[in-house]
């Protein structure tokens, strides 16, 4: 860092012009699409709006609503089970999954490349194929059919109690090979002198579980627990391409909740309160995760 | 004790019934494409296939409207990958290998960029694309990815750059190089590996990208592919062979990425746990 550092200050006094240039135009773009934009959302959330005629000021009355809104409260609680189950199983998982597979060995290649498949499929693929195992029909009941349990049938995707439910599994299919990838990375990292060292003082595989990989897991568990909590923030592509967040708002998560109030109820202030929620749901991670990547420019 | 060959087995039946289960949806889709739709009406779709016709590929392709969406896709994605590219890559340059005034600054605020979840963003860029007279058209598309993907990109390529010693950047400089040779010549060969992690990633991304497709476009022709499945699941609802076929094709392209990147692409994904 600092052989990098010294020569590039002794060009400081004539950092030629094409540079900042090179700085200015990508982060211009930025700016004009994506912060620009951002602060007129939270604007927009303080007027009432219909996309048409020009906004009118509403102050904080689409604020004051959301505590009124039934529809508002199920997607918020939809959101909150959606963080701890697709959050907490897809880091469980995929820690397991990373321990199971992470030795390298015969065959472990094929594992690794089938539990990652679903990772670059679109989530609308995805779900649409979820949707066909979840038919009348389709693979889920003739299986719970095949082992006996043939009362267990329904609709899956149609009846309030499973809808949220059944969508959990298909984003799962496609998260846990994403998040075994980045255990992965994170396990190849540890320096398998500190194994021998705990093999030597007779630790057992769970102490060395316990007292090496997860401590030396921790860098990589802040960065999986910020990517997990935006990811379910975000979540929409399968909500939306499944139930459209019904019956009956059984699914809606805030996302999904904010987009139709948007574009098709074209209720784009209240929308853009929707919007501000999820932001400030986010806002926790987005500035620790910023905190984390600073202290690591400067060290 | 447990023999070292009991375990060995253990564990290939326990990852191998594992992935058996992980691809069993995936080789599913593939059976029911490849059915006649009056087997899968007749027989359920959970059974086995009957029958074989490549009929709802060509359904799915002609008039369920994915040959022409799988066009659309691809003209929003090359220009999409190419341009976050070449704009992130040479912001990352100069922040790296230079001192830029507030440069670390300028790389949070960039990466902030991107953490932003993007609802906050929908109406007023859907306003916006209104106002400049691009609403509904596949510039509008690409626009607001590179928009959005640069602070991300940026961030990866920079940390990357920063790691390229000195010395070789030097040497360009004895030799009379301005800052655009040394780019061009030096360090964008350089950066290879981490240039194509994050195409690869950029392009699955971009193709599978729903959320922004229907904020910003409305009219079928333009629509990618992604949203085009949504189409053909409401155009043909129960003919699950011809949704399925429609899968199978919209995925291709990804898929063939990421068999030709394999390494990059989970190089790439993994870029973000290890640093």
């Amino acid at each position: 860092m600092t052989a990098l550092a010294a020569p590039a200050r002794r060009r400081r006094h004539r950092l030629p012009p094409i540079l900042l240039l090179f700085v200015f135009v990508p982060f211009a773009v930025e700016a004009f699409w994506v912060f620009w934009p951002a602060l007129q959302g939270f604007y927009l959330s303080l007027t009432s709006w219909d996309g048409v005629s020009p906004p009118t000021w509403a102050g904080f009355d689409n604020y004051a609503e959301l505590f009124s809104d039934p529809t508002f409260g199920t997607a918020f609680a939809n959101t909150a089970i959606w963080l701890v189950l697709f959050g907490g199983i897809s880091a469980a998982g995929g820690l397991a999954l990373a321990m199971l597979l992470q030795r390298e060995r015969k065959g472990v290649g094929f594992y690794r490349a089938a539990l990652f498949t679903p990772v670059v499929f679109s989530l609308v693929a995805t779900s649409l194929i979820w949707q066909g195992l979840y038919q009348p029909d389709g693979l889920v009941n003739s299986l719970l059919d095949t082992v006996g349990l043939g009362d267990w049938q329904r609709s899956w995707l149609a009846d309030p109690d499973t809808a949220l439910y059944a969508l959990l599994a298909p984003a799962l299919w496609r998260q846990l090979g994403y998040v075994m990838v980045l255990y992965l990375a994170g396990l190849k990292g540890i320096d398998p002198a500190l194994y021998e060292a705990a093999k030597l003082d007779g630790a057992s595989p769970w102490q060395q579980f316990r007292y090496v990989t997860w401590p030396q897991l921790r860098p990589v568990n802040s960065v999986i627990l910020s990517v997990i909590v935006i990811d379910s923030l975000r979540s929409f592509d399968v909500v939306w391409s499944m139930t459209k967040g019904g019956p009956y708002h059984s699914s809606e998560l805030l996302s999904t909740y904010m987009y139709s109030t948007a574009f098709q109820t074209l209720r784009l202030g209240y929308a853009s309160a929707l919007a501000v929620v999820i932001f400030l749901l986010a806002f926790g991670v987005i500035v620790t995760y910023l905190v984390r990547v600073l202290r690591e420019e400067e060290s | 004790m447990i023999s070292n060959r009991v375990r060995t087995f253990l564990f290939h039946a326990g990852a191998g019934t594992l992935s058996v289960l992980w691809l069993l949806p995936i080789a599913l889709v593939l059976l029911t494409s490849i059915r006649t739709f009056d087997d899968v009406a007749s027989n359920g779709l959970g059974s086995l296939p009957g029958s074989f016709t490549l009929e709802p590929f060509a359904q799915a392709w002609g008039e369920g409207g994915v040959g022409g969406a799988m066009l659309n896709s691809l003209l929003v994605t090359v220009p999409t990958v190419l341009l976050s590219l070449a704009l992130s890559a040479a912001a990352a340059f100069a922040l790296s290998r230079y001192e830029i005034p507030f440069r670390r600054s300028i790389l949070l605020v960039m990466l902030a960029g991107n953490l932003l979840p993007p609802q906050i963003l929908l109406v007023p860029v859907a306003k916006l694309t209104e106002v400049l007279g691009i609403y509904d058209t596949l510039t509008a598309l690409v626009i607001v990815q590179v928009g959005f993907g640069l602070g991300f990109y940026t961030f990866v390529l920079q940390g990357f750059l920063r790691a390229i010693p000195n010395e070789i950047q030097q040497a360009a400089v004895i030799d009379g190089a301005g800052p655009i040779r040394i780019f061009w010549s030096v360090i964008l060969p350089l950066a290879r590996p981490a240039l194509a992690a994050l195409s690869a990633l950029a392009f699955t991304w971009v193709f599978n990208d729903l959320l922004w497709a229907i904020t910003v476009l409305r009219s079928g022709t333009v629509m990618p592919v992604t949203p085009a499945l949504l189409g053909l699941q409401g155009q043909y609802v129960s003919t699950w062979n011809v949704i399925a076929a429609g899968s199978v094709l919209a995925a291709i392209p990804t898929v063939a990425v990421f068999l030709r990147f394999q390494k990059h692409f989970i190089s790439g994904l993994a870029i973000g746990a290890v640093k």
